[in-house]
Parts: C-alpha cells; sequence; structure tokens
C-alpha cells in the first residue's frame, strides 16, 4: 500500500481481500502511537475497542451487506459523545465523562462499519482556533511541529495530515473544520446547517453548531458526509430533505460537474486585504476556469460586522449551553463544597479554561437586562443581514470564492495572548457559519513549507456543486497529494 | 373591602397545570408521580451533554384544547425561550419555556362564586414550558437530595388577568380552573401532588383609585383554602403597611401554612435577571387551522355548559347544579344515577308537565343524596368519586324505592348504609350491580332482608291507629279539644309500634280521620 491512502483505495483494497480491517485497524493504531507522542492528537486511543471493531468489520466483509466504509478506520473529534468511550470536550469538566449514548452522526458511520480509533484533540468545548486551549494540550501541525494545525478541529486535522486515517469527524461552529483542513493541507466541509444531527455533539453554540468532516479529497469527504448526513427524529433543527445525489456518493462517486458552466463569485471583501498565499489562491481560481467556471466579482456589503455579531451570538448561546456543568449531577465537582454557592462557583472556576470563560461571561453580559436589545437583538439582525448579503450573492453565482484563513499556519503559543488576532484567524468562515451555508476548504499548494487553502462557498443545501468542483479540480490539481515529509517522526 | 374599608386589593393568578401527558414535553420518559427517585429522568432531562430536547405533540394538543375552552386565540407560530437560573434540581440551567410568544393567547373565563354570583375574569395569557425536578431537603440529615422525576413533566402556566378583588373570588378562579382543566382531561387536577399549583399577585390601593399599588407575589399555593388565606394575610400586611404610610416591597413571598403567614422567599437585593433568549434548539411551534380544528372537534362538553343543560334538563336548583358540575366524576355519577331512576327519564324538550316534575323531583333527591350521603361517606374514607364503590345505579334503584314509597325518606338512611357496606364488603367479590335491574335487585334483596319496607297497607295502618287511640282516650279528648300538637304523640306511638316503617303521610292521614270521628 502505498502511504496516506485515499478511503476508496482502503475500500476497494477490503472488497478485495487485499488486506483486512484488522490489519488496517493495527497498522493505524501503530502509525498512531508512533506519531502521537510529537502530535498530540488523540485524547483518548483505544486499541482494544478498535481491534475488537475492526474483527466485527473483518465478518461483516464476508458476509453482506458492507458498506465503503465497512472497516475503514476512523478518528472523531472529541466532541461527539460516543457510548462506552470517554468524551471530554477537551475541558477538565468533563475528564471523566462517559456517554450512555452515542451522537447520531457518529452511530451513522458505526453503522456503516467504520472502525473508530480514539477521540480527538481539539479547543475546549471547540472555543479556539488554534487546539491550543485544550485540557489535554496543545496539538502540533504535522507540517511543522512548533505550528499549530489550527482548530478548534486540530486533532482531526493532524490526524488525517499524518496519515493516521483517511479522514477524521469535526465540528464548525465558525470556521472550525474548514481553518484547520487549511493549515494541514486538507479537505475541510463544512455542511448546511441541518444536514448533519446535532444530537449527542457537545452544543457550543446551537445555532451555528455543524459537524462535518476533514480527509484528504474532496471525493472522500463526499463519501463521509453520505454516512453522517440525514435528518434525524432526535434533533428538531435537522433537515428533512431528501439528498438522492448525496446518497448515491458510496456507489456513484461525486461525479462530474453537471449543470455547467457554473459562476464563481469572488468576494471582494474577503480579498481586501491580500491573504498569504494569495497567488496560490489565484492559481486554483485559474485551474477552475480552466474547468469552465466563469468568474464574476461580487459584493457582501455587510460581511464586516460579521464578526462582531459572531462573538455576541456564539458567546450568548454558549453562555447558557455550558449552564448545565455545574458540579451537580456530571463532569468536575470541586472538593468539599461549603455551600451551593460554593459548588457551583469553584467546580466551574477550575473545570473551565480561561477561553470558555472568557466566552461564558461575555455572552451572559450580552444577554443580561439592559443590554440585550443592544448586543443580542443587534447580532442577529447583522446576522439576517448577512444571510440577505449571501443570498443576494447566490442569485449571480453558484459558487462563492474566499481564503479560508487570513495567513498560513502560525506558531504555538503566537497568538495565546492575544484574542482578538486569534479571533480574526476565522474572519472568512464566520459569516458562513452565520448564515448556515455549506463551505468547502481545499488545499491549494505551500507557501514557505505551508499549506494554503481556499473555501468554496455553496448555497444552502448545494453540497452537490460545493464537493462536484472540488473534486474537478482535484483531478486536474495534485496540491491534495502534497504530504508533509514527517522526518521529525524518523528523527524520533 | 371587608375589613380594611377605604382598600381594595387587586389580584391575578398564574396557574401552573402539570398536563396529563404519558411522556414528558420534550422527552420520551414516562410523565408520572410516585415512582422512585430519578428512575424516570433519561438523558434528555438530565441534560447531559449533547442531548436535545424535540417537543411532543401532546402537550401542545392539550394547550390547544385549553385555549378554545377559554376563547382565546391559538397563535399560529409560537416560540420557545430558554429561562436562564442555576438551581440544582434544573439540570440544564437553563428552564425551556415561552416568553415572547405563547401558545395561547387572551381570552376569559366566567367564574361562578360561592354567593351565586358570577364575574368575568380575562385570561392574558398560557403557554407551555416544562418543570424542574424536585430538590428533597428530608431524605439525608444536613443534605439536599435532587429528584429529577418531575424534570421536564409539562406544564401549561396561565396567567389571569389582575381581574380579582377578594381572596374568595381568586379561590373560586383557581376552583373553576381546577374544573375546567378535569373536564378536558388535560390534567389529573391532584392538588396534593402538585398537579396544579398557584402563585399570586396582590397589591392594595384606595377605593376609588386607579393607580396599582406595589405588588407582592406569594408563590407555590396548592390548595383552594391556601389561595384564601394567604392572600387574607398579605392583604393586612399590605394594608397596615399603608396605613403606617410604609411602602410595599415588590417581592416574592411564601406562604407558611403552619403559622397561616407570608415570608419574603428572598432578599430584594438580588433581583432576578432570567436572560430570556430564543431557545436555538428548537424551531417555532407552527399550529395551523387544520390543527385547530381536529381539537376543536374532541372538545368535550364543559363545566358550564353541563351546568347549563343540568338546570334545563333537570329542573335543579343553580347551588346543586354549580355543586353536581364542578367535579366532572361526580355529574357523571348523578347523570348515571339518575338515569337509573324508575323508568321516568330526563326529558329535555316537549315531555309533559308531570315527566318534568318527576325528573325535577328524581333529580332534587339525587342531588340530595350524592352531595349529602355519599359525599359524606366518601370524605370519611378518603375516596374521590372516580374511586366510589357504590355504583350509581344502586343509588337510583334506592331513590326508585323511595319515589315508589317502598321506603320512607327515614329508612332509606338505614337502607343506604346497608348498600354502602355491601358495595364495600362486595367490591373484590362480584361485579358491581351495575345495570339498573341488578342494582333494583339487590336493592328490594337488602329491604327484604333488613325488613325496611315501609308499612302502606290501609287495612293495617287503620287496625293500629284504632288501637293506638283506643289506648289513649285522655290524649284523643285533648286532640279534639283543639290541640292540635297531640298528633304527634299519636304519630310517635303509632312509629315505635312499626318500628318506624309506617307510611308517615298515611299514618298522619289515617289519625287525623280517628280522631275526628267520635269515640
Amino acid at each position: 500500500m502505498r502511504p496516506f491512502p485515499s478511503l476508496r483505495r482502503l475500500a476497494d483494497g477490503l472488497a478485495r481481500r487485499e488486506w483486512s480491517s484488522a490489519e488496517l485497524t493495527e497498522a493505524a493504531l501503530q502509525r498512531a502511537k508512533r506519531l502521537d507522542g510529537a502530535l498530540n492528537c488523540f485524547i483518548t486511543l483505544d486499541e482494544d475497542k478498535a481491534m475488537a471493531a475492526a474483527e466485527r468489520a473483518d465478518q461483516l466483509l464476508g458476509a453482506a451487506p458492507a458498506t465503503p466504509l465497512t472497516g475503514v478506520p476512523l478518528a472523531h473529534k472529541d466532541i461527539f459523545c460516543m457510548k462506552g468511550w470517554r468524551t471530554t470536550c477537551a475541558s477538565r469538566m468533563l475528564a471523566d465523562f462517559v456517554a450512555p449514548y452515542t451522537a447520531t452522526a457518529i452511530a451513522r458511520l458505526e453503522d456503516a462499519g467504520c472502525v473508530t480509533l480514539g477521540k480527538l484533540n481539539m479547543d475546549e468545548f471547540a472555543m479556539g482556533s488554534s487546539t491550543e486551549t485544550s485540557h489535554f494540550g496543545p496539538t502540533a501541525n504535522p507540517w511543522s511541529l512548533e505550528r499549530s494545525p489550527g482548530g478548534s478541529s486540530g486533532g482531526s486535522a493532524a490526524c488525517v495530515a499524518a496519515g493516521i486515517t483517511a479522514a477524521a469527524s469535526g465540528t464548525d461552529t465558525g470556521g472550525s473544520i474548514r481553518q484547520p483542513a487549511g493549515f494541514c493541507g486538507l479537505v475541510g466541509l463544512k455542511p448546511t446547517y441541518g444536514k448533519v444531527s446535532r444530537y449527542g455533539m457537545i452544543a457550543f453554540a446551537s445555532s451555528l453548531d455543524q459537524g462535518g468532516v476533514l480527509a484528504r479529497s474532496a471525493e472522500d469527504a463526499a463519501l463521509v458526509l453520505s454516512y453522517m448526513a440525514g435528518f434525524d427524529p432526535r434533533d428538531s433543527t435537522s433537515s428533512k430533505r431528501r439528498d438522492p445525489w448525496l446518497e448515491a456518493v458510496p456507489q456513484a462517486g461525486v461525479g462530474a460537474l453537471e449543470d455547467g458552466p457554473l459562476t464563481i463569485g469572488l468576494v471582494k471583501e474577503f480579498f481586501a486585504e491580500p491573504p498569504v498565499g494569495g497567488q496560490l489562491i489565484e492559481a486554483a481560481r485559474r485551474s477552475l476556469e480552466g474547468l469552465g467556471l466563469r468568474c464574476v466579482d461580487l459584493s457582501l456589503p455587510n460581511v464586516n460586522m460579521a464578526m462582531p455579531a459572531y462573538y455576541v451570538i456564539a458567546g450568548a448561546e454558549a453562555s447558557t449551553n455550558l449552564a448545565r456543568y455545574d458540579g451537580v449531577r456530571f463532569g468536575h465537582r470541586c472538593a468539599e463544597p461549603g455551600s451551593l454557592a460554593d459548588l457551583y462557583e469553584r467546580s466551574r472556576s477550575e473545570g473551565f479554561g480561561a477561553e470558555v470563560k472568557r466566552r461564558i461571561l461575555t455572552g451572559t453580559y450580552a444577554l443580561s437586562a439592559g443590554y440585550f436589545d443592544a448586543y443580542y437583538i443587534r447580532a442577529q439582525k447583522i446576522r439576517r443581514l448577512v444571510a440577505q448579503d449571501f443570498a443576494a450573492a447566490f442569485a449571480q453565482a453558484d459558487l462563492l470564492l474566499a481564503p479560508t484563513s487570513p495567513g498560513v499556519a502560525f506558531r504555538r503559543g503566537q497568538l495565546l495572548d492575544d484574542p482578538l488576532a486569534m479571533y480574526q484567524q476565522d474572519a472568512y468562515t464566520i459569516p458562513v457559519n452565520l448564515a448556515g451555508l455549506p463551505a468547502l476548504s481545499l488545499p491549494c499548494g505551500l507557501q514557505d513549507g505551508l499549506p494554503v487553502g481556499f473555501q468554496l462557498i455553496a448555497n444552502h443545501f448545494d453540497e452537490r456543486r460545493l464537493l462536484q468542483a472540488g473534486a474537478a479540480l482535484q483531478r486536474v490539481t495534485d496540491w491534495h497529494e502534497q504530504r508533509p515529509s514527517l522526518d521529525w517522526a524518523e528523527a524520533a | 373591602m371587608s375589613g380594611h374599608p377605604g382598600w381594595e386589593a387587586v389580584i391575578g393568578l398564574e396557574i401552573h397545570v402539570q398536563l396529563a401527558t404519558r411522556a414528558k414535553i420534550f422527552s420520551g420518559a414516562a410523565n408520572r408521580f410516585g415512582a422512585p427517585p430519578n428512575s424516570l429522568a433519561c438523558p434528555v432531562d438530565l441534560g447531559l451533554p449533547g442531548v436535545l430536547p424535540v417537543l411532543n405533540e401532546a402537550p401542545v394538543r392539550m394547550a390547544v384544547k385549553f385555549g378554545l375552552a377559554v376563547g382565546a386565540e391559538i397563535c399560529p407560530r409560537s416560540s420557545f425561550d430558554r429561562k436562564n437560573y442555576f438551581y440544582p434540581d434544573l439540570p440544564k440551567g437553563y428552564q425551556i419555556s415561552q416568553f415572547e410568544r405563547p401558545v395561547v393567547g387572551a381570552g376569559r373565563l366566567e367564574v361562578r362564586l360561592e354567593d351565586g354570583d358570577s364575574i368575568e375574569v380575562g385570561i392574558v395569557r398560557a403557554h407551555l414550558e416544562e418543570d424542574a425536578g424536585k430538590s428533597v431537603h428530608d431524605a439525608y440529615p444536613g443534605e439536599t437530595g435532587v429528584d429529577l422525576n418531575r424534570a421536564g413533566a409539562p406544564l401549561l402556566e396561565v396567567v389571569s388577568a389582575p381581574d380579582l378583588r377578594t381572596p374568595e373570588q381568586a379561590s373560586a378562579f383557581f376552583r373553576q380552573m381546577h374544573s375546567l382543566v378535569r373536564y378536558l382531561g388535560i390534567c389529573d387536577g391532584d392538588l396534593s401532588q402538585g398537579s396544579m399549583r398557584c402563585d399570586v399577585n396582590l397589591s392594595v390601593r384606595p377605593t376609588g383609585e386607579e393607580k396599582l399599588g406595589e405588588r407582592a407575589e406569594v408563590k407555590n399555593l396548592n390548595s383552594f383554602r391556601f389561595v384564601e388565606k394567604a392572600l387574607r394575610y398579605e392583604i393586612d400586611r399590605q394594608v397596615e403597611l399603608r396605613e403606617r404610610g410604609l411602602p410595599v416591597e415588590r417581592e416574592t413571598r411564601l406562604y407558611d401554612s403552619a403559622q397561616d403567614e407570608t415570608r419574603p422567599m428572598r432578599g430584594k437585593e438580588q433581583s432576578d435577571d432570567y436572560r430570556y433568549f430564543p431557545d436555538p434548539d428548537l424551531p417555532p411551534l407552527e399550529i395551523d387551522d387544520a390543527f385547530i380544528a381536529a381539537v376543536r372537534a374532541e372538545l368535550p362538553e364543559l363545566p358550564w355548559e353541563r351546568r347549563a343543560r343540568f338546570l334545563k334538563e333537570c329542573g335543579l336548583v343553580e347551588y346543586d347544579a354549580d355543586r353536581l358540575t364542578r367535579d366532572p366524576d361526580i355529574a357523571d355519577y348523578f347523570e348515571a344515577a339518575l338515569a337509573a331512576v324508575g323508568s321516568a327519564k330526563p326529558t329535555a324538550e316537549g315531555g309533559d308537565q308531570e315527566g318534568r316534575e318527576a325528573t325535577a323531583r328524581q333529580a332534587k333527591l339525587a342531588a340530595n343524596w350524592i352531595l349529602g350521603e355519599l359525599a359524606r361517606h366518601l370524605n370519611q374514607e378518603g375516596l374521590g368519586f372516580a374511586e366510589c364503590r357504590l355504583p350509581a345505579a344502586a343509588l337510583g334503584a334506592l331513590i326508585t324505592r323511595i319515589e315508589d314509597q317502598t321506603v320512607s325518606g327515614k329508612t332509606a338512611k338505614t337502607l343506604f348504609d346497608a348498600l354502602w357496606e355491601e358495595a364495600a364488603a362486595g367490591a373484590d367479590e362480584r361485579p358491581a350491580a351495575s345495570s339498573v335491574q341488578e342494582a333494583l335487585q339487590l336493592v328490594d334483596g337488602l329491604i327484604e332482608a333488613r325488613g325496611l319496607r315501609q308499612l302502606s297497607d290501609r287495612g293495617e295502618l287503620q287496625a293500629l291507629v284504632a288501637e293506638v287511640v283506643a289506648a289513649h282516650p285522655k290524649q284523643a279528648e285533648q286532640f279534639r279539644a283543639g290541640r292540635d300538637k297531640v298528633l304527634g304523640f299519636f304519630v310517635g306511638k303509632l312509629m315505635a309500634a312499626t318500628g318506624g316503617k309506617a307510611n308517615p303521610q298515611q299514618v298522619n292521614a289515617l289519625l287525623r280521620e280517628a280522631l275526628r270521628a267520635p269515640s
């Protein structure tokens, strides 16, 4: 097997008995153990559970009905609850929490026969853009260990970029899939809000959170999404809309770009500050034109207000979503509380890290009497304006093109003491979450040895064109074939 | 206001109605009382990480039912909000409620007062919300237990307009609400188990003044009596403050029934900020006309409709009609008993005069027996009408036998006691006499077995009368001399001679006849 095999290649090999799931899983575990000392991408790695799942998969592979994912090792962001697995959300608060249920999105992957290797590191409660706020220590970028893999799904990005698994789940509230995908040279898919069930996915900001996938190709991302997505009666915000194209992906693949020629809108506000690696994004744009896509310039006039609106809304929702961590029923409880107030105060002070506390405090403030209208209500108005801007843009274009992040992977620790600079990381990703749109971050080459990503944004529930465009590009380019050297691992 | 001339109280109620659904409002866990602590709480009720609420239809249906019964507008697009506060029995740290847009809008409820008057009370709104769990303070010394079985139970919170002026009006409103939710079948109405809880808001102002005084809220009253008592205490307290020129504090108080007083619940310096905002986990609740029409079609006969029917069909007086229709179980019992009386059926329209009079007589009898003896017996055993073991048909048979003079009104009490014992004893062994025929057999059997048949044979009575009159010539002379009261002496003698079984009307007539005749 060549290193860094795609999901499709793994599936074909399993189907043709070139290898067994046990062999794949064993190899993935070995690789994880070899690399994770330097990367710290796993919070939990469970060899026994993984091997048991692989053996079950091998039995299934001998009989019907197997799926293309049966026996394929994957790993999941530690924000997804999984029955019998510790689920920490990278927080001291949940360091020992074992959920009695499995998140719907992961249950669907497991039902398809996927093998779970372990649970991946992230920013605490998905609040952060560097995977440095984790209670379990920071994750390193496989391309350069002193750099951040991005965040909050940095563990997922590092795992896939280091070739431990071919794909990993992630979540994206303001860019938490796309930015780490960009930093690690991967494909990162943030689906339409409502496409993937949020049941069992620990909530950060309910109206923005969306589960998705990090992989090395658009084709593989689509394959994983096809199993994760779909209506869930346990999530009132999940969409009942069927997607026959996506349902056919396991058999038919993503397919060629349909109903062309497509128009790509270049959002001028997103290029006002030239991004690092701008010429690489420009090259990707020309490649898309080479595929017959037409580019137009357009504007999202209100998009510059998206970031403050996002931090008000996400903080407000987080402040109440995280109220349940009170030391009473589960999670961290302080030692010998002297009173109820003491129990709350110390359990939460000890259980949450600084960034989580910052968001809870700002969110509580924004919802408080006297400030609600000025902050929360105004932020909701901005959110509507941003969504209207996107709607107008999609009247002129089928897809929008933007940088994923202002720059390449930054050095670990560089932004940790400057929250506002850290928040800037998500300037181009946040508006997409406010509007609930699907977006795909794609790699477009290296700048000084570090990956650069750009994103395509589609209209609601138009994952098809998003992934078809991404796959079409990847058929004529090889940016997604670029791998980190991992020479640090050989040295170790 | 009585007790405080020159002052008027302004009272509004918030009533929490625990909806009698099978499942909780946002989860599939069972919604019932009395299970072992924390055995009915699923991950959603526990507020575990990552779980999400999904609104069930049953509570919505019940809320709409209530809204239609009080003539309220049903909001086509209501929404859920989070009410944020920390408390150990509130698992998520917020309660899902409806703040901005409640499912039921403004309506009104006519309330019958004890004195027979009625008042119309505005319903401001009614909204759906989830209940919290329960803190248990007496299970472990020095520690507080939390039972989350009730967490997530569906509540309908009904808010009245400040239309009430006296404690009696307030408790009458609570009682009318209690009656209505029982008729609608949306709540079991068990106050002792907290199925309905009431918060009262009260302020006082000088009579004639428009401006409202500062109000205090008294929380968590769970009986009609406590509502009255708490309000009386509050009126006294507030009027006294005002008369001394002191301000009434806006605060939340609790009623202590042992001390019969209200006390502040929390200090005013901790003013609550619940930070309400729309719950992002729940899309707006959309209710269309078809749903409303379907619920409307399910509406049962409402208490005031039944009361009107009883007045019209049975010729009951208002007092009896009020009491019979307050509780649907009593009204059902009454109708079943009346239907079982003789051959006379309630005649709606067109029945002849005689038939209507018979129905009215029988209805009055049934009402007296049900609201008197039967209610007393049930009360003694702490039972409700739903648990009454004496079949309504048996009471109907008893009334039939009073009507046809087989038993006297007096012996009927003995017969009732016999029936009650029989029903209590036989409850587990054989099916209750539920058909009219079986009931009559049961009643007739008891009349014979216990010798309760009224002596109505004219010849037999005549002979006894003659005997008694002959035995007491002095008293007979007194009667003839105009001392009418002496008749009672003879009646007593005759009753004694017959063991109380003689038909009193006949005895009276025969005695007068015999005494008037010269000896």
